[in-house]
């Protein structure tokens, strides 16, 4: 059986990556280009919204090359989770970018869109059926989470990528799809060893990191019956048994077990071993098929809106009693906001954080440093915009002159900016940790053809 | 009494997803992996996180020289009192825990 080799250019598009090692993975005749193009790591919103974190510039300049390298090389390349959250609308953003880049090269291609959002009630029904189940550490849910969510997305596996594949695109767009499976479908679908398949995608998702010089981004990986082998291509960017095999732990709860669509990866018995002092050779993956085929489902949903103020306190005896003043500031701004708003303390939320003080940890911090000067971070948060702009309008006065004794003149801390309050919009929750089962692996999906050019 | 950051090469901490947290400790060599494995209990973990120690993973990594603990998130990824998105400061509340 042939190999399959994979080239990742970088662990997210907008990482970037580094051109001259992107020439050489070129020059090494890869089966397909596979790149991430998001994650649930910067938090809620980008879901919630439907939004890439990165900048539309630099996602142009950096998938432009890869569009480049794509058509000089003649084989498929394929981005998985597009637009951070991989929600439809960030898929039409990057299809959309894709078609600005074609235009401007003057390429003809054919794109695959594999789209994951799903419809709220949809999943309420899956839900009362019994066709969505928690995982370990799920928040209590209801059938009402479904419909509240402004974005549900469904994790595509190898299946759903392979379907993409095999429509013959130049370019696949898809949704939100599992790290892996971006890498592993192709070497799936040659008959690579399948828990190699699964353990080098684990080990290439995140581009250069599993190697030294970790920023270069690209790597090599190739797949056969038998295991895989990584090949960063950077110079001064080596694999070695330990940093592959330290990899595993990266942001995995379980540096041994994976759980994918349709299975989990076991690599207790793998064996990693220096080819040179450049490569790594695995073997003894193991991948263990479930009965099930269900896929993870990733939710957020709008809760509430929320202003920030900021402050700097720079007097020596207002840093050194900085946790009573904020707390009396507390007690007072939140009386102050029930009696004046007609509200009870159920329907807002004051917090302020004394960055310099404990604003990492909170009650858990464990050290009390004498800091110079404290920032003081005030978090309103209530269900409308209106009520947040007022309830930070009433906490103002507060940060700006609130006296630690009744006696004294009255102080004035620093704001930095006008207007102090700064207002972010609405902002959101993730709400599901769950997985939906399905009869078939594109049955939570919709995979359409486009031709440009 | 030194520090476990002290001790070992690195502590790490980074988001397993929203729900989880996972903390990385590279010891770097087999005499710290000894005394971290045998002088950090997961019950001290527990503390330090506020957690119950039920809800701690452990595992600890011979061929890597790694100690490495997952726990549910001290709060979950993004809610209104989450404190950092990423997860990545927690490392230091274990990197200054005095060890044995």
């Amino acid at each position: 059986m042939s190999q399959t080799r994979v080239l990742v250019p970088s662990g997210a598009l907008g990482l970037n990556y580094d051109k001259q090692a992107l020439r050489r993975g070129l020059a090494a005749k890869p089966d397909i280009i596979a790149i991430d193009g998001g994650s649930t790591d910067s938090g809620p919103a980008y879901l919630g919204r439907g939004v890439s974190k990165y900048s539309r510039s630099s996602t142009k300049v950096e998938w432009q090359g890869l569009m480049e390298a794509r058509a000089r090389a003649g084989v498929p390349l394929v981005i998985g989770t597009a637009g951070t959250c991989g929600a439809d609308s960030a898929v039409d953003w990057m299809l959309d970018i894709t078609r600005e880049i074609a235009a401007d090269l003057g390429q003809s291609v054919k794109i695959a869109v594999l789209r994951s959002s799903q419809d709220g009630a949809d999943m309420a029904r899956a839900y009362a059926d019994g066709r969505i189940t928690a995982l370990p550490n799920a928040p209590e849910i209801s059938a009402q989470v479904f419909t509240d969510c402004s974005n549900i997305v469904a994790l595509a596996g190898a299946e759903q990528i392979a379907a993409a594949i095999q429509t013959g695109a130049d370019i696949i767009i898809a949704g939100r799809t599992t790290d892996t499976a971006i890498i592993a479908a192709l070497p799936l679908m040659n008959g690579a060893h399948a828990g190699a398949a699964w353990h080098g995608a684990k080990i290439g998702e995140c581009g250069a990191l599993c190697a030294t010089n970790p920023q270069s981004g690209v790597i090599l990986v190739d797949f056969d019956a038998d295991g895989f082998t990584i090949t960063p291509m950077a110079d001064g960017a080596n694999a070695t048994p330990h940093t592959v095999s330290a990899h595993m732990l990266y942001e995995n709860s379980d540096p041994f077990i994976l759980y994918e669509p349709g299975g989990h990866l076991d690599v207790t018995q793998a064996d990693y071993s220096a080819l040179d002092a450049r490569r790594v050779r695995v073997t003894g993956s193991n991948w263990v098929p479930s009965d099930r085929y269900t896929v993870k489902l990733e939710g957020a949903r709008p809760a509430g809106f929320q202003s920030v103020l900021m402050a700097l306190l720079r007097d020596p005896r207002y840093v050194a009693n900085a946790q009573e003043w904020a707390d009396d500031i507390h007690a007072k701004c939140c009386a102050k906001v029930e009696d004046r708003l007609n509200l009870t303390a159920l329907d807002f939320r004051i917090e302020i954080r004394l960055i310099g003080l404990n604003a990492s940890f909170g009650a858990l911090e464990t050290r009390a440093p004498e800091p110079v000067e404290i920032g003081v971070m005030g978090i309103v948060t209530a269900q409308t915009e209106a009520l947040t702009g007022e309830i930070a309008k009433m906490l103002n006065p507060y940060l700006l002159h609130h006296p630690l004794t009744q006696a004294e003149e009255q102080p004035t801390f620093a704001f930095p900016f006008s207007p102090a309050d700064m207002n972010r919009g609405a902002i959101y929750e993730f709400c599901l940790n769950h997985v939906l089962e399905l009869a078939d692996p594109m049955d939570a999906f919709s995979l359409e053809v486009v031709e440009i050019g | 009494m030194a520090s476990l950051g002290q001790i070992v090469e690195k502590v790490r901490s980074k988001n397993a997803g929203p729900f989880w947290l996972t903390v990385d400790i590279f010891c770097g060599s087999r005499e710290a992996f000894e005394r971290v494995s045998t002088g950090l209990t997961s019950a001290r973990v527990a503390s330090v996180f506020a957690t119950d120690e039920a809800t701690i993973k452990r595992f600890d990594i011979e061929a890597l020289n790694v100690v490495k603990f997952s726990l549910p998130r001290p709060s979950i990824q993004g809610a209104v009192d989450d404190r950092d998105m990423h997860g990545a400061s927690w490392a230091a509340l274990l990197a200054e825990l005095p060890l044995n």
